[in-house]
């Protein structure tokens, strides 16, 4: 009862000064605003590279040759290359029951031409299997085959990237471009994989005994890809995949010439680094919707001094404490909750818009978040004005001018 | 039968030591049920001082103090608020309407500290605005109002209070002689209609009305008799 005249009197009183009534939840707005959105952005940023590495195949192993080095000095010097055999030896289900496949990538930079138009690139010379390995499927086209490799084809499947620049406005299916002067033909477009570290879509890919006969040579490889049978299996492939190099290369733990890349550990440390970002985004907000509560105690304040009299008034003729001390504690209360409803309008709105490259995906806490504690700024930044106005004593404030 | 008003020995004392004031100084004054009292004297001598006690706004430095036969001496604020609400009416010199709302509102006002409904007082208000003769001016704010039209809604508001006693501080100080008759004749229905008022004022003519009249000289009763015979 005393709760709803409490409210009714603050109401009237909002309405009374009606500018800076607006004025005020302008402040939390903003706040409010500025947290949703921001932490929106943060965990836009997160999705966004969380769904580039999963592209990436989120169960893949990248194995590189590492020499191994302690201050400078080298601890092994006789330290052996990667070898196709090396890829080989990995496919093998009895020793490596936990290993999907394994293909050796061998890499190398090239310019590739048709007509008058050119594109430097990277090579990447494999088997078949990498398609399924490192989750690389076509869009248009087809992979090249086992036979393919045995014959050493010089055929292509071309990352989206490459063909924007080489095929502009025509299909590249079928065409012939010449990498280092080496003609290969286009099989097949992978399809865009999208942005991360490094650009996944400006390669080619061809048969390995076509790019070692033709442009490498024959030796050691890039790397070696190598895919778990799951996510949740990546740890025990990589133990694998450690045993069986450190038996073909008789190395141990620290002396060993190869070193082992997990994606999955890569998005963990990833979704960290993100959160860290995300929560630093959310405290720069947070800061907003405390200068907006600030505004609020500012602006309180100015409307107790102002209101002194009336206070008097109120006094005079019977109001309690208690109850003078609740209309202003929610009057503070109304601002924050509408400009708090307002600032979630607008970052609703403002969150649909796709900035650079990332849209916003808007948390669900950071909403619930941003109302309780605004409502909570309006408790908080409204009680000081509003006991200043409570313990005013009748006689005083009816005096004032 | 209990007095409205019952002070005994009462003194208020402002600042200490060279700048202690006496602005009341023993001051013993009863008032029973339907009396009309015109508190009078000059400037400084304690009026307004002995009127925020009467009207429980401030308490006394000393003495006793009952209002209806309760002690307020030792009430805390919100009791004093609630004294106020339940048995004083207040007139001030100023008005004191509450900018920004409707005459009806600010009449309802105490009531709805009182806790009455909304309905209700909303009908009292009305009613109580119908008296003084502001029935058609219920929707109008404070600044839309004549000095005149503005104390006799402070009239209502307080008529509507029903209290145990109309306290007006120079209720007429700031009216022409027109809207100061209004504002007197109003008391005076009041009065018949068997209210206890407490006037304070500067002019013989307001004092007329009332049947005692009271003068204070430097915070102490220096004459208390009927009207009439001043
Ligand atoms: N808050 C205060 N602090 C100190 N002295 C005060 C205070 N209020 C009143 N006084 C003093 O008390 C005395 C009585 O003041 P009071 O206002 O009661 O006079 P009054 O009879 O109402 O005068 P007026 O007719 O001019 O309104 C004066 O001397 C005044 O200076
Ligand atoms: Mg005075």
């Amino acid at each position: 009862m005393i709760l709803i005249e409490a409210l009714r009197s603050g109401w009237q009183a909002i309405l009374a000064n009606r500018l800076r009534s607006i004025l005020t939840t302008l402040g939390i707005m903003i706040g409010v605003a500025a947290v949703i959105i921001l932490v929106a952005f943060g965990q836009g940023a997160s999705n966004s590279v969380t769904s580039s590495i999963q592209s990436l195949g989120s169960n893949l192993l990248t194995i590189t040759p590492e020499n191994p080095n302690r201050g400078g000095e080298i601890v092994n010097p006789s330290v052996q290359e990667l070898t196709v055999d090396d890829a080989a030896a990995l496919n093998d289900p009895i020793a490596a029951p936990d290993i999907a496949g394994a293909a050796p990538e061998k890499r190398a930079a090239v310019t590739c031409t048709i007509d008058d138009l050119s594109h430097s690139t990277q090579v990447v010379g494999t088997w078949p299997s990498y398609f399924s390995i490192t989750n690389s499927p076509v869009a248009s086209g087809a992979y090249f085959t086992n036979a393919d490799e045995l014959s050493g084809r010089r055929i292509t499947v071309i990352g989206s990237t490459v063909a924007e620049n080489l095929f502009p406005d025509s299909d590249p299916l079928g065409k012939r471009i010449s990498c280092n002067g080496v003609p290969f033909t286009v099989v097949g477009v992978q399809q865009e994989k999208g942005a991360s570290f490094t650009n996944p879509d400006d390669v080619i890919v061809a048969p390995l005994s076509a790019v070692e006969n033709s442009l490498t040579g024959y030796g050691e490889v890039s790397l070696i890809s190598v895919q778990a049978t799951s996510p949740d299996t990546t740890d025990l492939a990589e133990a694998q995949a450690i045993a069986i190099l450190d038996e073909r290369h008789g190395t141990v733990e620290g002396t060993r010439d190869f070193e082992i890349f997990n994606q999955a550990s890569l998005l963990e440390t990833a979704n960290t680094a993100l959160g860290v970002f995300t929560a630093l985004l959310g405290a720069v907000g947070a800061i907003s919707l405390l200068v907006g509560g600030i505004g609020i105690t500012n602006i309180m304040l100015v409307s107790v001094t102002e209101r002194t009299r009336e206070i008097g008034i109120r006094k005079a003729i019977g109001a309690s404490r208690r109850f003078i001390l609740l209309q202003f504690l929610l009057e503070a209360t109304v601002l924050s909750v509408f400009g708090a409803t307002a600032g979630l309008l607008v970052a609703l709105l403002v969150s649909r818009v796709e900035i650079a490259g990332i849209s916003p995906s808007v948390v669900p806490i950071s909403v619930v978040g941003a109302y309780v504690i605004s409502v909570a700024i309006g408790l908080f930044f409204g009680s000081y004005p509003a006991k200043r106005a409570a313990s005013l004593r009748p006689i005083e404030a009816l005096r004032h001018e | 039968m209990i007095p409205v008003v019952e002070m005994r020995d009462i003194t208020k004392v402002y600042g200490e030591g060279e700048a202690e004031v006496r602005a009341v100084d023993g001051v013993s004054l009863t008032v029973d049920p339907g009396e009309y009292v015109a508190i009078m004297g000059a400037s400084g001598s304690g009026k307004s001082t002995l009127m925020n006690i009467i009207g429980a706004l401030d308490v006394a430095t000393t003495g006793t103090y009952r209002i209806d036969g309760v002690d307020i001496g030792d009430l805390d604020d919100d009791a004093l608020s609630l004294v106020r609400n339940r048995r004083i009416g207040f007139i001030f010199q100023a008005f004191n309407l509450i900018p920004r709302m409707s005459a009806a509102a600010n009449v309802e006002l105490p009531l709805m500290y009182r806790g009455v409904r909304r309905g209700e007082r909303r009908r009292k208000a009305i009613e109580a605005l119908g008296k003084v003769g502001l029935a058609d001016r219920s929707h109008h704010q404070p600044n839309e109002l004549s000095g005149g039209q503005q104390q006799r809604v402070a009239v209502a508001r307080a008529l509507a209070m029903e209290p145990s006693l109309m306290l007006a501080d120079e209720p007429t100080g700031n009216l022409d002689s027109r809207s100061t008759a209004d504002v007197l004749d109003l008391l005076d229905d009041i009065h018949d209609e068997g209210k206890t008022i407490v006037i304070i004022t500067h002019e013989d003519e307001v004092a007329a009305r009332a049947g005692r009249v009271v003068t204070l000289h430097d915070g102490r009763i220096e004459s208390d008799v009927p009207a009439g015979i001043r």
